[in-house]
């Protein structure tokens, strides 16, 4: 180390601002340090109410998994999301790239006749590809994310619709492997899904990647400050790259899991995706303005709103508030971000 | 940590840096007319000028970020081209950029190894490309303690909760830690108080004595006289004059810099040369 040569200088009083008084502000600091707290309470109180309010329906075990396996495709795509938002983009062909994975694995396997594992991986490797194209755009053509995405939204909606001429293969027709993720297995006396399973896992993946290795810090760092980033030697335009791959092949595994979970291959599927995944995003207190965030806060974001839409569905009022709850909890997220982001001086 | 052993001459006749005729245009304007640096080793350089004399763009070409239209630059008499930053630290150059080239919300160990960030020893790090966060953050103390700037007393809070003398600070570290052959400091002062000011000025007489040179880029002509062992001026894009600053009053630098004063009337100074 070179600093050990470096005697120290002389020590000022030290220079670190006053500690804040006040419940609200030390609350304010918490949720700025550790963006799960404000979504994990909120998923946590609102089961509570759904609880006590519909009672049983709500906190039967059978419930808890059919909440899980309804919010499961939002949770993979909000996963890919997650990633984007970090890098302060945004990213509005998520969905279609899901339902365009979906319709090529379909395809392939039923009628090319391809080997059904081989099918599934170039779904998969489609996926990588259409994510890859908007990372192209976004770092080669510097186009912003926002409008890149949505013209690759119409495209690739659009070449789904092409290339399946509009038609949904059949479940009795699709095979056994494809729509393997929506079986279920008996886990402590509940039934859950293969592709719930596995959704948990590939939030612990990308968990683990974004806290764990180089590659997430300079993700963060990308999102964060994306000149500093440059200057500080960090290839941006390479890491962008990257996360756009990465996000389309987490979408080409969502894919899957639609298909498990939907039984068919159908090009309308998925439809509320997109939006719903930033939602999901949004919810779990992702910051839109990039560098903070955290990708579990998405599970929670996507648990969030499945509760309230369970849970007011149980109890019987117009589903129409359902629509309602999700509008106002997005508002509410975002404006509570803004909040917490007035920490920073 | 520093892979390049540096057989680092004490003698200041050693040119640690050399830059001869830097172009950079950006459309019609031209900021870098031909511009020329010279830097000794284990020397302070201070670089003055009025706004728009391209001293940012200088500092930029020489630290990588930008690629210069033409010229050449020499570290230690070998030739290099530094097609970005990376490059650049790659030779051991590091830069204290104005706007400090931090991630805010990440804290100060991720920003002190922020692209260049350590892993685990073994399978853990070789496989699963763990941090070793861990070893980061002992070695974040030790660096800010023997910098005397360990004022902070947690490291975890993300770097936009410090006080600008401490950001300053912490960007500051990082180039003190990893530049082994140049450092070049933009502004370092310019946004701190009286008593953080002296403590930057302090660290770079620091610096100095274990004997990297380094570059600062100063409007503040009393920073610059406490601090600086030779000053070059720039005007309009070029080095107009290079002279010790023993040799020159501060009246006579600033006339320099607004292009009152001729190098050439100078006593003693020679324009664009070695006095």
């Amino acid at each position: 180390m070179v600093h050990d040569t470096v005697p120290p200088t002389a020590a000022d009083p030290p220079t670190t601002r006053p500690p804040q008084r006040g419940a609200l502000a030390r609350g304010q600091a918490a949720l700025h340090t550790k963006p799960l707290l404000g979504p994990l309470t909120v998923l946590l109180l609102a089961s509570l109410f759904f609880s006590v309010w519909v009672g049983s329906r709500f906190s039967d075990p059978l419930n808890i998994s059919l909440i899980v396996q309804q919010v499961q495709i939002i949770g993979m795509v909000g996963i890919a999301q997650t990633l984007i938002v970090l890098t302060a983009g945004i990213d509005l062909s998520v969905g279609a790239i899901t339902v365009l994975a979906s319709v090529v694995m379909g395809k392939l396997a039923v009628d090319h006749g391809l080997p059904v594992p081989l099918a599934l991986l170039l779904g998969v490797v489609v996926g990588g590809v259409c994510g890859g194209l908007n990372g192209v755009l976004v770092t080669r053509f510097r186009i912003p994310p926002f409008i890149a995405t949505l013209g690759t939204l119409s495209v690739f909606s659009a070449l789904t619709l092409f290339y399946s001429r509009s038609e949904t293969i059949r479940a009795q027709d699709v095979p056994p492997l494809l729509s393997w993720p929506g079986r279920s297995i008996n886990v402590l006396g509940t039934d859950v899904t293969y592709s719930s399973l596995m959704m948990i896992g590939c939030f612990a993946a990308v968990a683990y990647l974004l806290r764990g290795t180089a590659w997430g810090a300079h993700l963060h760092a990308v999102g964060d400050n994306r000149e500093g980033a440059r200057l500080s030697g960090i290839r941006t335009g390479r890491v962008l790259l990257s996360v756009y791959v990465v996000a389309g092949l987490i979408c080409g595994l969502a894919a899957w899991f639609l298909i498990g979970r939907v039984g068919s291959v159908s090009p309308q599927a998925g439809e509320n995706l997109n939006l719903q995944s930033i939602t999901a995003v949004v919810i779990g207190g992702t910051s839109l303005f990039g560098g903070r965030g955290h990708v579990l806060g998405t599970l929670l974001g996507s648990l969030i709103v499945g509760v309230f839409s369970s849970g007011l569905a149980l109890s019987g009022v117009d589903a129409l508030w359902q629509v309602f709850t999700v509008g106002v909890l997005v508002i509410v997220a975002v404006a509570a971000d803004q909040w917490i982001r007035k920490v920073a001086a | 940590m520093n892979p390049r052993s540096d057989p680092r001459n004490t003698t200041t006749d050693v040119l640690a840096l050399q830059a001869r005729g830097l172009v950079k245009r950006y459309g019609h304007v031209t900021a870098l007319g031909g511009a020329d640096v010279e830097l000794r080793a284990g020397e302070v350089l201070a670089v003055i000028g009025d706004n728009g004399a391209g001293k940012s763009t200088l500092i930029k070409c020489l630290s990588g970020a930008e690629v210069p239209d033409a010229g050449e630059i020499r570290l230690f008499g070998e030739p290099v081209r530094f097609r970005n930053p990376l490059d650049a630290r790659d030779h051991g150059l590091e830069t204290v950029y104005q706007n400090l080239a931090v991630a805010p919300s990440r804290d100060i160990p991720a920003n002190l190894f922020l692209g260049r960030e350590r892993r685990r020893p073994g399978p853990l790090g070789g496989v699963f490309r763990l941090l070793d966060k861990k070893g980061m953050r002992e070695e974040t103390r030790e660096l800010l303690t023997s910098l005397g700037l360990l004022t902070i007393q947690n490291f975890s809070q993300p770097v936009e909760t410090l006080s600008g003398g401490q950001r300053q600070g912490v960007a500051v570290a990082r180039a003190a830690c990893f530049g082994s052959r140049v450092i070049i400091m933009d502004e370092p002062t310019a946004a701190l108080g009286v008593r953080e000011s002296r403590r930057v000025l302090d660290l770079i007489r620091e610096i100095r004595s274990r004997g990297v040179p380094v570059i600062l880029i100063s409007h503040d002509m009393p920073h610059v006289f406490d601090v600086a062992d030779r000053i070059h001026v720039q005007r309009l894009g070029r080095r107009v004059a290079l002279v010790r600053t023993s040799d020159i009053s501060m009246p006579d630098a600033v006339a320099l810099m607004t292009g009152a004063l001729d190098p050439a009337e100078l006593d003693g100074g020679s324009p664009a040369g070695t006095p």
